[in-house]
């Protein structure tokens, strides 16, 4: 029986709301914080689904955006616990607390980064594009280990989680409520982005730029756009994960995180919109129950991403609803 | 008036030059032709207008040189594209095909549906599953979406049905009547041609050697030059 995919969408929504309730009342914070790391991971890829399931461009370096985030998160936080100056060189600040605050930031950042490595790797495409990317990706990571300012190699903690005006985000479920918003509105924009003419039409770049110029488009300028929208989504979702761990390290700007965020929109499913939040669900659900049976457990991850690729060209989404690509 | 303008335009690639001196010049809501045997410079000197080959001479639109702009800015002045192929985009249904090349003016995805009810009919179904004329239909409603001044068809009725380019054919026929668009022709039916086209241009080994009223035309020229 294949399923409408509208259907298995709202099914997954339902169940990202469920799953959290009823480990409140059944008193099981662990997976509130499990269900909570599944929904950040989503965000990064949903904003890495843009340019790799709109666009067609495989980069190597999406943790970037995701280090940037959760060490602009880090340094703020880090100044304002420490009731320390954060020296930005035109002024100082004394850091700061503040979630929209710090999201803020985190998007700014990761999107000026995104401008001006995509304005670089954009004009080579394949395995080019993907080297470039990488690169970027290894410059931040070793950048961060270097940075003995904020922790090294060693990472830097945050001894309280990040304020949200009107809740407590200690309490797991709160945390969990603001996280699961967040996707649920970045899943809209993704969705009217996917259906708007720039969707469309970078969707038709990825098909054949040189046809997209004939009708007046500039691919370029498509995917550089694209490639920041992308970046500065996956930039809040780094956010999101240092506060929900209270730390921030290199490994964030790893390349091992850049290639999960791919394999998790390839379990989903390639421009899908739910491919994401189901494929971050499966890697999560794998990494707890498998990571529980044996330290080996990324062997068994591989033999199921050998089998969507084989057998499931559309991903589990495509697998259900019996529709290989993201298009009716 | 004048739209597009070429003079002693040439064009190679990479060494083997393919241009020699073609000479054009179409005027607005005028059909022109542009004729010649295969291999002659027809498809290059369409690459060579929209600035997807490197090309040498006057090439001017509305007064406006074409050689200083990229391939995207030169549809953005007005010069839409039918290609040879098709090539529409593959994975987008009949109404994001067109949506996604659309630009403000008269040119609506009612219009075209209107134009080509097929189109209308299948809004909905990806381009790769239609048929080569309705591929064809859509290609040129996706140029008409960029709501041109010039209008490039190249080979447009190439390998369809006689059902389907009858359809096609009348289109233009409704397009040359009822707008003010130009159009630069390719095409195999030196028959259909006559009966659209106001002005008719012959190429003969990357050179202009004829050209004139399509009512002009004589057999012996047609005979020399293009083989008809």
């Amino acid at each position: 029986m294949k399923l409408n995919e509208r259907f298995l969408n709202a099914l997954v929504i339902a169940g990202l709301l469920a799953l959290p309730l009823w480990a409140v009342l059944a008193d099981q914070p662990f997976t509130i914080t499990l269900v909570t790391r599944a929904v950040i991971l989503a965000l990064a890829a949903v904003g890495l689904n843009i340019i790799l399931g709109i666009g067609g461009l495989v980069s190597f370096g999406h943790a970037v955006f995701f280090g940037i985030g959760g060490y602009a998160m880090g340094i703020l936080a880090y100044h304002a616990q420490t009731y320390t100056a954060l020296d930005l060189g035109l002024f100082t600040t004394d850091g700061t607390k503040s979630m929209p605050v710090i999201w803020l930031v985190a998007m700014i950042l990761s999107a000026l980064v995104a401008f001006f490595i995509g304005l670089l790797s954009l004009r080579t495409s394949g395995v080019y594009f993907i080297m470039i990317t990488l690169a970027f990706g290894q410059m931040f990571f070793y950048f961060a280990i270097s940075w003995a300012q904020y922790g090294g190699e060693d990472g830097l903690s945050i001894y309280v989680r990040n304020g949200f005006p009107g809740l407590n985000t200690l309490v797991p479920i709160q945390f969990y409520a603001v996280c699961f918003t967040l996707l649920c509105v970045v899943l809209y924009l993704f969705a009217r982005l996917q259906a708007s003419p720039f969707g469309l039409a970078l969707n038709a770049t990825r098909q054949t730029a040189t046809r997209v110029e004939t009708v007046g488009l500039n691919p370029m300028r498509l995917k550089l756009l694209a490639f920041v929208i992308s970046g500065a989504i996956t930039g809040l979702a780094g956010a999101l994960f240092a506060d929900l761990n209270r730390f921030v390290s290199p490994s964030m700007f790893s390349w091992q995180l850049s290639g999960e965020l791919i394999v998790l929109i390839i379990i989903g499913g390639v421009g899908r919109l739910m491919g994401p939040v189901i494929g971050a669900c499966v890697f999560v659900a794998l990494e707890h129950f498998l990571g529980e049976l044996t330290d080996f457990w990324h062997i068994y991850l591989g033999v199921a991403l050998l089998c969507i690729v084989l057998f499931a060209r559309g991903g589990l989404i495509g697998l259900l609803t019996g529709k290989e690509g993201a298009h009716v | 008036m004048t739209l597009l303008r070429i003079e002693n335009l040439t064009a190679s690639y990479g060494d083997s030059q393919a241009l020699f001196g073609v000479d054009l010049q179409i005027a607005q809501g005028e059909v022109t032709a542009l004729m010649g045997r295969n291999g002659m410079g027809k498809t290059t000197t369409v690459k060579a207008i929209c600035r997807m080959i490197r090309s040498e001479g006057a090439l001017t639109l509305d007064g406006h040189d074409l050689h200083a702009l990229p391939s995207h800015k030169v549809a953005r002045k007005g010069v839409g594209l039918v290609p040879e192929g098709r090539r529409c985009f593959a994975d987008l249904t009949v109404r994001e095909n067109l949506i996604a090349a659309a630009r403000p003016g008269d040119w609506t995805l009612r219009r075209v549906t209107e134009l080509f009810p097929r189109l209308g009919e299948r809004k909905g179904q990806r381009a790769a599953s239609l048929s080569g004329g309705e591929q064809q239909m859509l290609a040129i409603g996706r140029a008409l979406m960029t709501n041109p001044r010039l209008l490039i068809l190249d080979e447009a009725t190439e390998g369809l049905a006689p059902i389907v380019r009858q359809e096609i054919w009348a289109a233009l026929q409704l397009l040359r009547q009822e707008t003010s668009v130009a159009i630069l022709l390719i095409d195999k039916s030196l028959k259909e041609l006559a009966a659209v086209s106001d002005k008719a241009v012959v190429l003969e080994r990357g050179r202009t050697v004829w050209a004139g009223e399509m009512a002009a035309l004589t057999s012996e020229i047609s005979e020399k030059y293009i083989g008809v």
